[in-house]
């Protein structure tokens, strides 16, 4: 833990603090201006001070804590099932190069299908149920992982490979040895583009499938009503939660794939 | 079994057969009808032109790279019942850096289903014979280009094979580290007499090392001359500048300008 901590106590000695917190203090004095100056009507766009009031006032009611937990719940579902099956299909692809030439082309056509326009089809096929949106989400999720987990085995470092077979390494001994360690790192890179993803899906599916609960549901509610600041904060909320779900996966990156560009 | 032969020569029973190997990279022939006896409880420097395929050589032996046509024994079996070890020139590339050190040196232990016991004994056998002064609980890229070859060498030799193959395991190395890791290596040599087969691009290092040089032509490939050194170890910077040592090396040279011009 103390590796984490060290560069933060480094910067606390410096100027250097300061500077995560322009960006986001530049964007509040424009959103200021913007309304102050009547630019923007109050009706479309509350001033950020009575938007984050109302975040804080709901987040204290615990108001938005049902719907915030509820698309926490069906993204992380979604993400935990886009993992169980992309990883394993991804590795097992990857390590037989003709076989994932084979289905490519499948692969890279549905990851470049925004998934939100298969809503209607998994409507279709699951109806307005509430599994309907977490295997949405999962199915945009896994193309990801999947094609992320198959090129970390394909490109394996060649010499690694060898200097395990030269050991006497059997093929499975260098699959699980070699050819699944070498692919984590890329491996990291889809899981973190997949659980962004799957909030995404998530928050689509719930502002257009039906639903009773979750933040997008809140703010297509909101926007209804034209309760912009309801909407602004439940919008925010969900920022927060992508944040977060974001840094979360950093930090176990770093952690779990230590030697990731190190060596 | 015949005997090869040059085993009549006064030379030992090779640890490597080579006959009549074949090898092409597309329509040009690389080797053809190639024979070679490596012998035994020596270090053999391969030397020759750029191109000649030196790393080819040794990586066919050591099963890394297939051939058309020929065969290869290692004292009479073949290589799937025979232990080797190989030192690879890139070892950033060669290390395992998911796991430590001491771990990637117990790796090829573990893999052949030895006990707790014996791997901890081996390990620390082959630690102690290389002197190792730095932390081998650090992983691979928290250590330096030299410790990383040394870590390298260390998973090669601890299994204790019947040959070892270095692909110029000096070339990405400053003078100063390949001075200490020749100076090990030699002593290893000298405690375990384990047969050495080694690739190198540097004529001072091949002749140094070697009990044997062996001079490759221009493709395809076949052997100029085959040279012996037999200066006794432990061999010093100060062998660097004995005359056998400085017309052994003159004499390479003479063959290897002479090959390089056909």
């Amino acid at each position: 833990m103390t590796s984490y901590l060290a560069p933060i106590a480094r910067r606390l000695g410096s100027r250097r603090l300061w500077l995560p917190f322009i960006g986001p203090a530049l964007l509040i004095a424009a959103w200021s201006l913007l309304v102050e100056s009547g630019t923007i009507s109050p009706i479309l766009l509350p001033g950020p001070v009575s938007t984050l009031k109302h975040l804080w006032s709901v987040t204290v009611s615990g108001a938005v804590a049902g719907d915030f937990l509820m698309t926490l719940s069906r993204t992380v579902q979604a993400f935990l099932i886009a993992t169980v099956i992309g990883v394993p299909l991804g590795v097992a692809l990857g390590a037989s190069e003709s076989l994932y030439r084979s289905v490519e082309f499948v692969i890279d056509f549905f990851r470049s299908t925004p998934s939100s326009a298969l809503i209607p089809l998994f409507m279709l096929i699951f109806g307005i149920s509430d599994f309907n949106k977490i295997a949405i989400s999962a199915f945009a999720a896994v193309l990801v992982i999947l094609f992320n987990s198959a090129y970390g085995v394909m490109n394996a470092k060649r010499t690694r490979v060898m200097a395990a077979t030269v050991m006497g390494a059997t093929r499975f001994q260098v699959f699980r040895d070699v050819l699944l360690w070498e692919s984590l790192p890329q491996t990291f890179v889809g899981l973190r583009s997949g659980i962004s993803l799957a909030l995404v899906i998530v928050v689509v599916a719930e502002m257009f499938i039906g639903s009773d609960s979750g933040l997008g549901q809140r703010i297509i509610n909101a926007q209804q009503i034209m309760n912009v600041r309801e909407m602004y904060g439940s919008i925010l909320a969900a920022g927060v939660l992508g944040y977060v779900l974001n840094l979360l996966f950093l930090i176990l990156d770093k952690k779990v794939v230590h030697w990731s560009g190190r060596a | 079994m015949t005997r090869p032969p040059q085993a009549s020569g006064g030379r030992t029973w090779p640890a490597i057969t080579i006959r009549g190997l074949c090898k092409s990279f597309g329509p040009a022939p690389l080797y053809r009808d190639f024979d070679l006896d490596i012998p035994r409880n020596k270090i053999i420097a391969v030397f020759g032109p750029n191109g000649c395929g030196k790393s080819t050589l040794i990586n066919m032996i050591a099963g890394l790279m297939p051939y058309e046509r020929g065969e290869i024994l290692f004292d009479g079996k073949t290589l799937k019942d025979t232990k080797v070890g190989y030192v690879f020139q890139n070892y950033r590339d060669a290390l395992f850096p998911w796991k430590r050190a001491i771990d990637n040196i117990r790796y090829p232990l573990a893999l052949a289903g030895m006990a707790r016991a014996e791997i901890a004994a081996r390990v620390d056998r082959i630690v102690a014979a290389f002197d190792v002064r730095f932390d081998l609980a650090r992983y691979p890229y928290e250590l330096s280009g030299g410790q990383q070859q040394l870590v390298s060498i260390m998973r090669a030799l601890v299994p204790e094979p019947e040959v070892l193959f270095l692909d110029e395991p000096f070339s990405a190395l400053d003078y100063e580290m390949t001075l200490f890791i020749r100076e090990k290596l030699q002593q290893v040599f000298m405690e375990t007499g384990t047969t050495m087969v080694l690739v190198s691009h540097d004529l001072e290092e091949a002749v140094f090392l070697a009990d044997i040089v062996l001079l490759l032509t221009k493709r395809p490939t076949q052997i100029a001359e085959i040279i012996d050194f037999t200066v006794p170890r432990p061999r010093t910077v100060a062998t660097l500048s004995t005359p056998a040592f400085v017309a052994t090396k003159a004499h390479t040279l003479d063959v290897f300008q002479r090959e390089v011009r056909k």
